[in-house]
């Protein structure tokens, strides 16, 4: 019983059925090394803005050490209810509309467990977050991805939903702006998905995370359109906007039958976010949009600058319009993802994460996060270009 | 602000090559505006911005609280502009409030400094009074800190 076999054969099997993330594999050889200049990280580098962490020093001191109720602060939820109608349109009723839960991952594990019979199908789209699809599988639905395609712009089209959905398809899952590939839909292409979802009655869960984040046009939410609110789940949080990662704030947005059955889960197995947490989302809504707007006009520039280079180097890559995440095509050289970025590790120290990390359809591709000073942008990009000079 | 002018800001040192790409725009346009801006006199000058506490030999800096009687013509910009033409004065700014004129002076040593303020500021015509502080140490200096304990690293690699 207590040799490593035996120990595996007791986990199972879905979980076993799982493989190991392809971003823990390459997390492990960059961090052996020293100097590496890293696009690879998916996380803002900014700091959290100093009023914020202030408000959550200043909760802390008062004694804010308790748990919450399980649905989140009251004045939290309020507080995003007129956030989200100012961006959508659409209001939520802070009493039962809204649940606060830790960061987006969880959101999205509560709303598919929610929603999910075993052998349901679900439609997402890829390359994609690296959660989506093992989260399906976790909850004994069927994960079915569309590959979306950089000559559409990796924008998901309704053809090709159609060509993937069956009788037994619930779910549509959408993440745009897109972690990895940085695009964005227009409302022409939201119009479609809706007309889609409702044509087949299925719930959307709409991660809309990186939403505060576009650089050429506002983003369009898919829940802002007629009859859409009543069958979609909209997800968001404060980790990309705010630079708040490490607070784990996340919230989910739906009507209330739904936001009950996904606390039901949530209050047995997390009970509530982090009352410091919460404190300190509460002071980001105070000045979304002072504090969004210095870290966006920074991202914009340095979206420019890596695009611009990538340009000059002939590396083929949509010009991301949201998130940032640079999705390049290197299938030119006759590399792997993965052997093109261990080669560009070893040869020139400067990391970034195979396109397959993010689904099959990521095979050809690297992402390079633009979540880095610029400095080391500036660095790491003619690094680069020697690199492919000499493939 | 500008976006060309806030980056420069940033990095007076930045190539225009590199300021292109980030703002989207041609190298030419970079540097005609570049131009334009030193003509026109909206850029004055580019300095480095040095932490003294590096160096083996750190200057005194002096902040200088200074009121004055206006002159009926010309205010105080003409005593102003007086005081400012002393070469170890760094900085004059007109302040609201319990005194009139701001100063930022450097010297050798603190005597040079106290020199400074008894036998020539005190002694102009329209200065009334002086308040002379001794600048300890520099926290952060034009929007860059000087120095700070280490900082959070972030994991190479997340999703």
């Amino acid at each position: 019983m207590s040799d490593s076999k035996s120990l595996r054969s007791r986990i199972s099997q879905h979980v076993r059925d799982i493989p190991r993330s392809g971003i823990r594999d390459f997390f492990d050889i960059v961090s052996s090394r020293d100097d590496v200049i890293s696009l690879g990280i998916g996380e803002p580098d900014f700091v959290t803005p100093w009023h914020i962490r202030e408000a959550a020093m200043l909760a802390l001191e008062r004694g804010a050490t308790s748990y919450t109720s399980n649905m989140g602060l009251l004045a939290l939820r309020r507080g995003i209810a007129r956030y989200v109608e100012k961006k959508t349109g659409i209001a939520y009723n802070p009493e039962d509309e809204i649940l606060i839960t830790v960061g987006v991952s969880e959101a999205l594990d509560l709303a598919v467990r929610a929603l999910m019979e075993p052998g349901d199908e679900v439609l997402y789209h890829e390359p994609c977050y690296v959660s989506y699809n093992p989260l399906i599988i976790f909850a004994r639905g069927t994960p079915v991805a569309v590959e979306t395609k950089m000559e559409n712009g990796f924008r998901l089209t309704r053809a090709e939903l159609e060509e993937k959905v069956t009788p037994q398809t619930r779910i549509l899952m959408l993440n745009y702006p897109n972690n990895p590939t940085g695009a964005t839909l227009a409302r022409a292409d939201v119009e479609e998905i809706a007309a889609f979802a409702i044509a087949h009655d299925l719930i959307v869960i709409t991660d809309e995370i990186y939403d505060d984040l576009t650089y050429d046009r506002d983003h369009f939410s898919i829940v802002s359109l007629p009859g859409m609110k009543e069958r979609t789940i909209y997800l968001h949080g404060f980790s990309k906007a705010w630079a708040m990662t490490g607070f784990r704030m996340g919230y989910a947005c739906a009507p209330p039958e739904l936001i009950e059955a996904m606390m039901k889960i949530h209050q047995y197995t997390m009970l509530c976010a982090p009352i410091l947490s919460q404190e300190a989302s509460i002071e980001a809504l105070r000045y979304a949009e002072r504090d969004i707007a210095e870290m966006k006009a920074e991202y914009k520039r340095r979206r420019n600058f890596i695009h611009a280079s990538f340009q000059e180097m002939g590396l083929p890559c949509l010009r991301p319009e949201g998130a940032f995440y640079a999705f390049a095509d290197v299938s030119r050289y006759g590399l792997t993802s993965k052997e093109f970025a261990l080669k560009l590790l070893d040869e020139q120290n400067v990391a970034v994460v195979p396109g397959t990390a993010f689904g099959a359809c990521g095979e050809g591709f690297i992402r390079c996060s633009y979540a880095t000073a610029l400095d080391e942008i500036k660095e790491a990009m003619p690094r680069i270009a020697r690199f492919i000079e000499k493939l | 602000m500008n976006e060309l002018l806030s980056l420069l800001k940033q990095n007076a040192r930045e190539t225009p090559e590199n300021m292109a790409k980030e703002l989207g725009i041609s190298v030419e346009e970079v540097k005609s505006k570049i131009a334009e801006y030193e003509a026109s006199g909206v850029i004055r000058a580019y300095q480095a911005v040095v932490n003294e506490e590096k160096l083996d030999h750190s200057l005194v800096t002096t902040v200088i609280e200074v009121k004055v009687i206006p002159e009926s013509e010309g205010g105080f910009d003409r005593i102003a502009e007086r005081i400012g033409r002393f070469p170890e004065v760094e900085s004059v700014y007109l302040m609201s409030g319990t005194f009139d004129l701001l100063l930022f002076t450097k010297g050798q040593t603190m005597h040079e400094a106290a020199g400074f303020v008894s036998a020539k500021l005190a002694t102009m015509p329209n200065v009334t009074s002086t308040a002379t502080h001794f600048m300890l140490k520099a926290y952060k200096r034009n929007g860059i800190i000087m120095q700070s304990g280490g900082e959070h690293e972030r994991l190479k690699i997340s999703p």
